[in-house]
């Protein structure tokens, strides 16, 4: 163990850390968003929205991450069409490249998530409010969502930790977040073992965080399970 | 444009083929890997010794919370270090070099076997305890009690989480390409490289993934129906 290049990379290491926080935070508010929209038109009712948001969570989920980016950062770039369009400021960059791909596949499995809290929020609460005189967006906005949402909680939380470990495709783009320059040390001094301890032990606090925030959402969200004291 | 699918002399064709074929041989060797290290570490999970129960921890926890490239880089550059490491408390001191196959199906099926072992835990878990003490009370040893009542029903309650944990592998296979193994995201990659259409190959690889996730899981659907034939339904 050479502990004195662990402890001089350990600052380069977090200096990395912003790069994967701003993917993580992007693409999870913005997967969010996706999500969102992606299960209620999966939900509408209406065929040809069905059918297309099918197809988009198909997709997203039968295939690698890795593919999704390189798709998205090399492929798009290729037609000139993109290339004059007002969006390739964006897509000409790894960061915009990576944050839209973890978005779209985010999108794709959180939609899941939220569909299947969506439809076990038991029809008796939805019927109870149409009884009372909610319109049928009221009754989504104050009943099925905030149930909804506290009981995919758990689910999401594994959407999260993923998302983190995710975020560390970006390097194949040539993005330097922590996996990417954790690579980049490791070709320079070849100290393997060592800068692999400290970019891991930096994967596992985040995700250690995340799952202690997720769990203290869920204790907010769950006040009528608490003990009265 | 779609000659450069075909596989004459100026297509991509046959190498996507060979690709595909790599894609599946890394999957299932890392799976069936996978499996060895996940009953493995349930074994541990389920044991009453602290250290065995303290290991098996720590594996599932840094692997599944550590990115899935780390471990391949790990496995990558200290591959063979390792090897050597080992070889040489046995007096071995020459060079080893391990092939780039050999290291994906080590890393993948390290990742796999972490997600595994949780599967495989809650499926021992959930065989009802009755049935054992029955089995012993039959006079069964322990084991004919593991042959003929534990692996038969844990098979059963693990299959639909093992399904999850195969996806899962043959997603994480795509990473191997950082290594220069020749499946297919490497293929693409470089059909991609010398071809100038990025667009056209990362489709045909994302097609071709789709196929084999989307095969696999009417396999794995007809296996739990296979499963559970002998299972009333409510």
């Amino acid at each position: 163990m050479d502990w004195e290049l662990m402890w001089d990379s350990l600052p380069k290491l977090l200096a990395a850390l912003p790069v994967t926080l701003e993917l993580v935070g992007g693409s999870l508010l913005l997967g969010a968003v996706v999500a969102f929209v992606t299960a209620l038109l999966r939900l509408s009712g209406n065929r040809v929205a069905e059918i297309l948001t099918t197809a988009y969570v198909f997709v997203f989920r039968g295939t690698p991450l890795l593919v999704q980016i390189f798709l998205i950062y090399y492929g798009l770039g290729q037609f000139e069409f993109v290339r004059d369009s007002v969006l390739w400021p964006f897509l000409r960059e790894p960061m915009w490249c990576a944050i839209l791909a973890l978005t779209l596949n985010t999108g794709a499995y959180t939609s899941e998530i939220l569909r299947g809290a969506i439809l076990s929020v038991p029809l008796g609460q939805v019927e109870a409010a149409r009884a009372c005189g909610m319109s049928r967006a009221l009754a989504f906005r104050r009943i099925v969502l905030p149930v909804a949402v506290r009981q995919m909680l758990p689910a999401y939380g594994n959407e999260v930790i993923l998302m983190v470990k995710a975020s560390s495709l970006a390097s194949t783009i040539t993005l330097l977040e922590v996996t990417g320059l954790a690579r980049k040390i490791i070709s320079q001094s070849f100290a393997v073992f060592e800068i692999f301890i400290l970019a891991g032990a930096i994967y596992l606090l985040l995700n250690f965080l995340a799952s202690r925030l997720i769990k203290y959402a869920e204790w907010r969200l769950t006040p009528y399970l608490r003990a009265r004291a | 444009m779609l000659e450069l699918l075909s596989f004459g002399p100026n297509g991509w064709g046959g190498q996507l083929l060979t690709g595909l074929a790599m894609t599946i041989a890394v999957s299932v060797s890392s799976f069936a890997l996978g499996i060895l290290f996940g009953s493995a570490g349930a074994a541990a999970k389920l044991s009453h010794s602290l250290v065995l129960n303290g290991i098996a921890e720590i594996y599932t926890t840094v692997v599944r919370g550590v990115p899935e490239l780390l471990v391949i880089y790990l496995l990558f550059f200290g591959g063979s270090g390792m090897i050597m490491a080992v070889a040489g408390v046995f007096g071995y001191e020459g060079y080893i070099e391990i092939n780039a196959f050999s290291i994906g199906v080590a890393a993948v099926g390290l990742i796999s076997g972490a997600y595994s072992t949780e599967v495989i835990r809650g499926a021992v878990q959930s065989v009802p305890v009755g049935q054992i003490e029955a089995a012993r009370a039959c006079g069964m040893s322990r084991w004919l009690i593991l042959r003929r009542v534990l692996v038969p029903q844990t098979l059963r309650y693990a299959l639909p989480g093992l399904g999850n944990v195969w996806q899962l592998t043959l997603k994480d296979t795509a990473l191997i390409s950082v290594t220069a193994l020749a499946e297919i995201m490497r293929v693409a990659h470089v059909a991609a490289g010398s071809t100038r259409q990025p667009f056209l190959f990362y489709t045909t690889a994302a097609v071709l993934y789709l196929l084999l996730t989307t095969v696999s899981t009417a396999l794995f659907e007809r296996a739990e129906r296979h499963a559970n034939r002998g299972v009333r339904r409510a």
